[in-house]
């Protein structure tokens, strides 16, 4: 039996991610030693490419964005110990529901209808797509990760079959649908700016960020001030004591995965309404899965999933950067990072663990911990 | 016997079986065993009682070798070891009898008592020399068992007995066993202790770990109490008393008997009728419960665990749905097409503790504060509009933390860092907080030390006192008559009886779980 004292709360959230991260970074920088580049100039690249540079803080903030909405997709599913995998699937339906939306009001209505009606539109499909493995899952006892990951096939499916065929830009080949009428744009950053006769350079970054924001807050009162998330965390917990204590443990599963898939579907806000302004094929491009990552590093809180997004934003643009500096480093460096990133802060959660609960003991003696 | 010899004379006594000298072990911030130090004399058997959390098994675990103590020696007859796996216990000659059986459900006796022994990569040899063993322990200790049957399909007694034959099947000479009567009717606990005289008159030590002062009292020749991980006496059986032990182990004086006068049973509260259920596999768990329930009444059902008491508490709960018969409960009946459920229940006043506070009763990950609304979490008292009020759950909290002496008290603490008696009065003064009409409870006091049991019981007979009907399920034969008014007997999912607590003894009752009938039920 491992003897090691309980490591503190503020030290799981905050300095456990840290030296995971350090870690991992020092692994990618044996790497890239390895391919003969030094691995310290190639971090003060990557974080030149991912704040620095004019309109690179924009880049990053607007891939943020995409990670928060999976990320939070995630983590709600995981608070009722449902593990979704379906992120991508339920992004890209949401996608389909933005798209529509936008498209039928688009050219009709003003932007402060469509708009709120298209992103509502982009969760509630997201909603329904993860609805179908929650309730197999509540009812019929399907395991959740499964279906989600089939959900993701099917979703890819219908998607390649609606772009290609009844959804498809007259006229055009390539499977994608028609572009939104401005009033179905979500507001840029840099247009507001503009507006406010203050110029930036030009990023992705637009209103879904603010979105984003108000859902990490949304998240947080849902799960810890209301009654539906002491159920949520207490079917999470032990789904047995919450059959005791009278909580419909099927019915908060499939909410979960509803709420769930409404984060993902979210997602396509952003890159839908926001950038494209048309519905396209794979626009999720492994957003979806990369939420895993997001919400294990940021321990399923919202604090954590926000620097969890960020940093990840950060790789996505300063790794791109990378592949620009050097000759030998290619984008897919970030992957390594990000793969390194998942080893250590999920498959070897607890490997720093007790050594850092011992140190942090032997350096209070004892005091932090004692009443805990 | 206070003082501890350290030089032992070689030519007139032997060496003790073991010797235990200043060992100590502490896990992170917790000293589990400080010092300790005593003698088990070869021969003999040597009791060791304490409360939970007391540092019994870990002090075990040492001597097994699950643990390695942090300073002191053992000494295994008169000779220092090094013990450092369970291996090198084997070796020395100690073994051990886990409180949870090590067996293999699906294997036969023969195949069970053979694991670590195969004999080769054929198992013929290995197979002919455990029965040549089975044959000599059956003669030789008394402990018959058919070597050919599933371990399965025999009864717990039978079962430990396999265990018995397992740690000392290759000649240990210090068995000891943890808390080995939990699971037995008072007839198998007799059994074993037949069992456990005779391996000693044969020159086995056996350590007998318990929290029951009264096997104590039957059966060691000295016991040891420890108490917050520290020897507090060692004494001679002959020369002890179960109120003197009782008084070692908590540190104060504690009255073992429950005070109560006799009971004003009112209106009918609870109405069983017939009530069965079968598992999935269409096993019959429960069948023909059939009892009434009154206003101000105790009733107690007796029974060795896993015969039905699971079931029937579940399904008065409204956690499951009984397959046959029907029950009503203040009012409100409930047959296998009119569900219930467990929301239901706690409306119309049913409180419940449940059997497991573990799996059911607390979620350990979650604050003591809310688990103090757990089940009631949907009052209207506990919210500011439709976000939880934070700051009236946390007073309410401490208010109960305070009237049921939950230590520590803060009510942030996660429910998992409380000991079990502490958790399962969490769970006590949520339930009888709210003043329920009929209570349910399940082993009130399993794992919970002699002082909280104390004061559980006191609450149980309070609640009564004020009108509350209650059904009290437990393994523990003493905590039913001891607070009981009537009492049901189940064995095999079914009732054998229902007597009134001025015709019941152990005896009467003990037959009556191990199915027997006869003239003894009322």
């Amino acid at each position: 039996m491992k003897s090691a004292p309980p490591l503190p709360t503020w030290a799981d959230i905050l300095i456990l991610p840290i030296i995971n991260l350090c870690a991992a970074l020092f692994v990618c920088g044996l790497i890239i030693l390895a391919l003969g580049e030094n691995p310290l100039t190639a971090l003060v690249v990557m974080l030149r490419g991912a704040f620095v540079f004019p309109g690179s803080l924009g880049y990053t903030l607007y891939y943020t964005t995409n990670f928060i909405f999976t990320g939070l997709a995630v983590a709600i599913a995981f608070h009722a110990m449902m593990f979704n995998i379906g992120g991508e699937g339920q992004a890209s339906i949401g996608g389909l529901g933005a798209g529509l939306v936008a498209l039928w009001l688009g050219a009709t209505t003003p932007p402060a209808i469509v708009l709120p009606v298209a992103v509502l539109a982009a969760a509630l499909f997201g909603a329904a797509w993860a609805f179908i493995p929650g309730y197999l899952q509540a009812k019929r006892g399907s395991h959740i990760v499964i279906t989600t990951i089939m959900f993701n096939f099917i979703a890819s499916s219908v998607m390649v079959w609606l772009l290609a065929g009844p959804l498809i830009q007259p006229g055009q080949q390539s499977p994608q649908t028609a572009t939104f009428e401005p009033s179905a744009h979500l507001p840029k950053f840099t247009d507001v700016m503009e507006m406010m006769s203050i110029s930036v350079a030009n990023s992705p970054l637009n209103f879904s960020f603010v979105i984003a924001l108000m859902a990490l807050l949304i998240f947080w009162i849902l799960v810890w001030k209301t009654r539906f998330g002491y159920e949520l965390r207490a079917v999470g917990h032990n789904p047995e004591a919450a059959k005791y204590a009278g909580i419909k443990v099927p019915t908060i599963i499939i909410l979960a995965m509803a709420l769930s898939g409404a984060f993902a579907g979210l997602m396509a806000t952003n890159e839908i309404l926001g950038v494209q302004h048309k519905v396209v094929l794979n626009f999720t491009s492994g957003y979806g899965f990369t939420g895993i990552a997001v919400a294990l590093m940021g321990r399923n809180h919202p604090v954590g999933i926000f620097l969890a997004s960020l940093l990840f934003g950060a790789l996505y643009q300063g790794g791109a950067e990378l592949d620009f500096e050097f000759q030998s480093i290619t984008r897919e460096m970030v992957l390594v990072i990000q793969g390194m990133i998942i080893l250590f802060s999920g498959a070897l959660a607890y490997m720093f663990n007790p050594p850092l609960a011992r140190f942090i003991h032997a350096l209070f003696g004892g005091r932090k911990t004692q009443h805990v | 016997m206070e003082s501890i010899n350290t030089e032992v004379d070689l030519e007139h006594e032997p060496p003790p079986a073991i010797e235990l000298r200043d060992v100590s072990k502490t896990f992170g911030n917790v000293q589990a065993n400080k010092n300790i130090s005593m003698k088990i004399e070869k021969g003999s058997i040597h009791g060791i009682v304490g409360e939970n959390g007391a540092g019994k098994s870990t002090l075990m675990n040492i001597l097994y070798g699950l643990h390695t103590a942090d300073t002191g020696d053992i000494l295994v007859n008169g000779q220092k070891t090094n013990i450092r796996s369970s291996a090198d216990s084997i070796a020395l000659g100690i073994g051990m009898v886990h409180q949870h059986f090590m067996l293999i459900p699906n294997f036969s006796v023969l195949e069970n008592v053979m694991v670590g022994n195969e004999g080769g990569f054929l198992l013929g040899g290995g197979e002919e020399e455990a029965i040549r063993t089975l044959k000599h322990l059956g003669t030789e200790y008394g402990m018959d068992v058919d070597p050919h049957a599933l371990i399965e399909d025999l009864p717990v007694g039978i079962r430990q007995r396999v265990e018995i034959i397992k740690a000392i099947k290759s000649g240990a000479e210090i068995l000891i066993l943890d808390e080995p009567t939990g699971v037995l009717t008072p007839q198998e606990a007799e059994g074993l202790f037949t069992i456990l005289r005779v391996l000693r008159d044969r020159g086995v030590s056996v350590l007998l770990i318990t929290h029951k002062l009264a096997e104590i009292m039957a059966i060691t020749d000295a016991v040891s109490v420890i108490r917050d991980g520290e020897i507090v006496g060692h004494r001679k059986t002959s020369d002890t008393t179960t109120e003197e032990l009782a008084e070692l182990m908590v540190g104060r004086e504690v009255s073992l008997e429950v005070e109560r006068g006799a009971s004003e049973a009112g209106e009918t509260r609870l109405s069983v009728s017939n009530l069965g259920h079968s598992s999935l596999s269409g096993i019959k768990k429960l069948s023909g419960i059939t009892f009434d329930l009154h206003a101000g009444e105790i009733l107690g059902v007796a029974g060795v665990a896993g015969n039905g008491q699971t079931e029937l508490l579940e399904i008065l709960s409204g956690m499951r749905v009984p397959d046959e018969g029907k029950f009503s409960v203040l009012g409100t009946e409930v047959t296998p097409n009119k569900h219930s459920n467990p929301k239901l229940m706690r409306k119309l006043g049913i409180g419940h503790i449940p059997e497991d506070r573990h799996l059911h009763g607390l979620v350990l990950d979650f604050e003591a504060q809310e688990n103090f609304v757990f089940g009631f979490h949907d009052a209207d008292q506990f919210y500011s509009g439709s976000l939880l009020n934070q700051r009236f759950i946390t007073d309410h909290s401490s208010d109960l933390m305070g009237k049921f002496d939950v230590r520590p008290t803060n009510p942030k603490t996660k429910a998992k860092n409380f000991s079990g008696g502490n958790q399962q009065k969490i769970v006590i003064a949520r339930e009888i907080n709210e003043v329920p009409k009929l209570l349910i409870i399940g082993q009130p006091t399993r794992g919970v030390d002699i002082g909280a049991i104390e004061f559980i019981h006191k609450q149980i007979v309070h609640l009564r006192d004020q009108g509350c009907a209650i059904l009290l399920v437990s393994v523990e034969l003493e905590e039913i008559l001891g607070l009981s008014d009537r009492i049901m007997v189940m064995n095999a999912g079914e009732q054998m009886g229902i007597l009134d607590r001025d015709e019941a003894d152990e005896r009467t009752l003990g037959l009556m779980m191990a199915g027997i009938t006869g003239s003894n039920a009322a």
